[in-house]
């Protein structure tokens, strides 16, 4: 089965896959390093790459989408765009917890030894994290919060790498080799496939916002007297 | 490509504030017209809550283009172009149509045109059955649109590509102060419909509120003009609303919120009307039509059809569906581009919250 994925929880990206009964294999790709310029990107790069791979939108099997955490706007623009190929193409839709990609890379790397943190920068001085197992298996999150709040894990992702110093400090580590890794749709597809592998199931395209919007209501109107 | 020259057939996608609208046209017949709107979300918040019309529009926009694809009995392999509303409105509002339009199009090979929001609510105008059935637009056209997101003064020599903006707020969109003194009134938001239901109980020259950028300093001359000739400025009527009523209530006295509501909106709609008719003379423009969601308020109406008449000015008022946003005037004048040979935009462009009306389509 073809499957396209597209994650614009931090940067942009998108990937062509291709998922047998034993293994899944990476048949192209699309990133941009830009975490600003999603709407712009997004949509010409998946043109080209499907292009360049000669896959035309009815072959595809599944379309998948990362549905963060990630900044809003940005996350939007991924989870819009799959919506509405698969809408357009009438394929089947799925959503995949983006961090669950670096957790793939860094398992896949061989780089786990223990539980281990995956994060990602969420901006106003905290981070979008889960906890996972050795093997991969997520065991918490996602969770936003301060750097602070953190277990005394190994923490891969370019989350990590924000507060390398303050994690250290707190008793985790930040191994230099996924200290700038962001989720990427090749890594989140491999995930997913994996899960269709093992006969899970994946999730909805629902965004993991995992924070409400500003927005106050207004207290009422003081009075003159 | 093979765009035929007469009535194309355009999907139109809107979501520049609250509304989530997608319209299907055929040259200039309306076949669907689609809005899903977050209104209610931003009820106890007393306006548009920029985080909370973006994700509802992720959530509409799909159901939104089922839905008029099913009324307008037309499949997307039939469309001869897709349109989105690429400026002026909120960011993130703005991202998610734009991210849907473009998947579209890759989806389906037709070209994408990135339209003004602004300029859409005159193209709506062209519409069979509206309120010029189908005749070509006026020459010497203005357009007065209103609402809770703009307040301009637009000259439009040709639709598709010498449109003009003549004047604009220069703080508040006229909508916009209606939610605020809504507020200070205690009436519900849309503070719009509310106010005017209100007003009509009340006397409009009860409290003498000020008109904006009306003393000379800013109006000048027709050989001379100000710097605010034809600008709108509501934020100080909002605040002098504001003082009314806290002196009513300093006094211990009831405040008369019919009147209040009344000579508020008396100052909004005499300002509003008397600047565009002011434009529309000293620009040579002889028929206006009038956009937006503060378009379906009565004394708007009452007052420009006066004003308008006594002038000599041929007045086009849209039908309140087509007034407030949605996506129909959106493929409406995308359709005027695609008859006009314009380009389509491709799939490279990026939003523009402050897209000049000069800048028609991108
Ligand atoms: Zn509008």
């Amino acid at each position: 089965m073809l499957i396209l994925t597209i994650d614009t929880s931090a940067i942009a990206s998108a990937a062509l896959l291709s998922a047998g009964d034993d293994a899944a294999e990476v048949l192209a790709t699309f990133a941009t390093e830009d975490t600003r310029s999603h709407a712009e990107v997004l949509a010409p790069g998946i043109r080209r790459m499907l292009d360049d791979a000669g896959v035309p939108g009815a072959r595809l099997g599944l379309v998948l989408t990362g549905v963060g955490p990630g900044p809003f706007t940005g996350l939007r623009s991924g989870i819009a765009t799959a919506r509405t190929l698969a809408f357009a193409w009438d394929k089947p839709l799925a959503g995949v917890m983006s961090l669950d990609a670096v957790a793939w890379d860094v398992v896949a790397a061989g780089a786990a030894v223990s539980d281990f943190v995956v994060a990602t920068d969420a901006r106003r001085k905290e981070l979008y994290w889960a906890q996972y197992a050795a093997d991969g298996t997520r065991q918490s999150g996602p969770h936003v919060t301060a750097p602070s709040e953190l277990p005394a894990l190994p923490v891969h992702g370019a989350g990590a790498g924000l507060y390398a110093q303050q994690l250290e400090a707190q008793g985790s580590s930040v191994p230099e080799a996924f200290a700038r890794t962001q989720p990427t749709a090749a890594s989140l597809g491999l995930s997913a496939a994996a899960v269709l592998r093992g006969g899970g199931r994946l999730a909805d395209s629902s965004p993991l916002y995992l924070r409400e919007s500003d927005a106050q209501v207004p207290g009422p109107r003081k009075r003159a007297l | 490509m093979n765009l035929p020259s007469a009535a194309p057939l355009v999907l139109g996608i809107e979501s520049s504030c609250d509304e989530t609208g997608v319209g299907i046209v055929r040259g200039t017949e309306l076949l669907t017209n689609t809005v899903s709107s977050s209104m209610e979300e931003h009820v106890r918040f007393g306006g548009v809550i920029p985080e909370i019309a973006s994700r509802a529009h992720l959530d509409a926009v799909v159901p939104a283009l089922r839905r008029a694809l099913d009324e307008a009995g037309v499949s997307l392999e039939d469309l001869d172009a897709i349109a989105v509303t690429s400026g002026p409105g909120l960011a993130g509002a703005l991202m998610v149509g734009v991210c849907a339009a473009k998947a579209l199009a890759v989806a389906t090979g037709k070209p994408l045109y990135a339209i003004n929001h602004l300029v859409a609510h005159v193209g709506v105008g062209l519409l069979d059955g509206g309120p010029l059935d189908g005749r070509d637009l006026p020459e010497n056209l203005g357009a007065l649109l209103v609402s809770g997101g703009h307040t301009e003064i637009l000259r439009v020599k040709h639709i598709t590509d010498d449109v003009e903006l003549l004047g604009a707020t220069i703080d508040d969109a006229a909508g916009e102060a209606y939610d605020k003194v809504a507020r200070i009134l205690g009436l519900s938001y849309p503070g719009g419909p509310a106010i005017d239901r209100l007003a009509a109980e009340g006397d409009p020259k009860a409290i003498r509120f000020p008109r904006g950028l009306t003393q000379p300093k800013y109006m000048g001359t027709p050989e001379q003009p100000g710097p605010h000739r034809f600008d709108f400025s509501f934020s100080g009527l909002k605040t002098a609303v504001a003082r009314c009523v806290e002196q009513y209530e300093a006094r211990g006295e009831a405040v008369p919120v019919a009147d209040v509501a009344a000579s508020f909106q008396e100052a909004v709609v005499d300002v509003i009307t008397a600047k565009a008719v002011l434009a529309c003379r000293e620009h040579g423009i002889t028929s206006l039509l009038l956009g937006g969601g503060v378009a379906a308020n009565s004394r708007l109406r009452a007052l420009a059809a006066e004003r308008t008449a006594a002038a000599g000015i041929e007045l086009i008022v849209p039908k309140p569906s087509l007034c407030t946003d949605n996506g129909a005037m959106v493929a409406a004048l995308a359709a005027q581009v695609v008859m006009a040979g314009g380009r389509p935009a491709g799939l490279g462009f990026a939003p523009d919250t402050s897209q000049p009306v000069t800048s028609v389509s991108l």
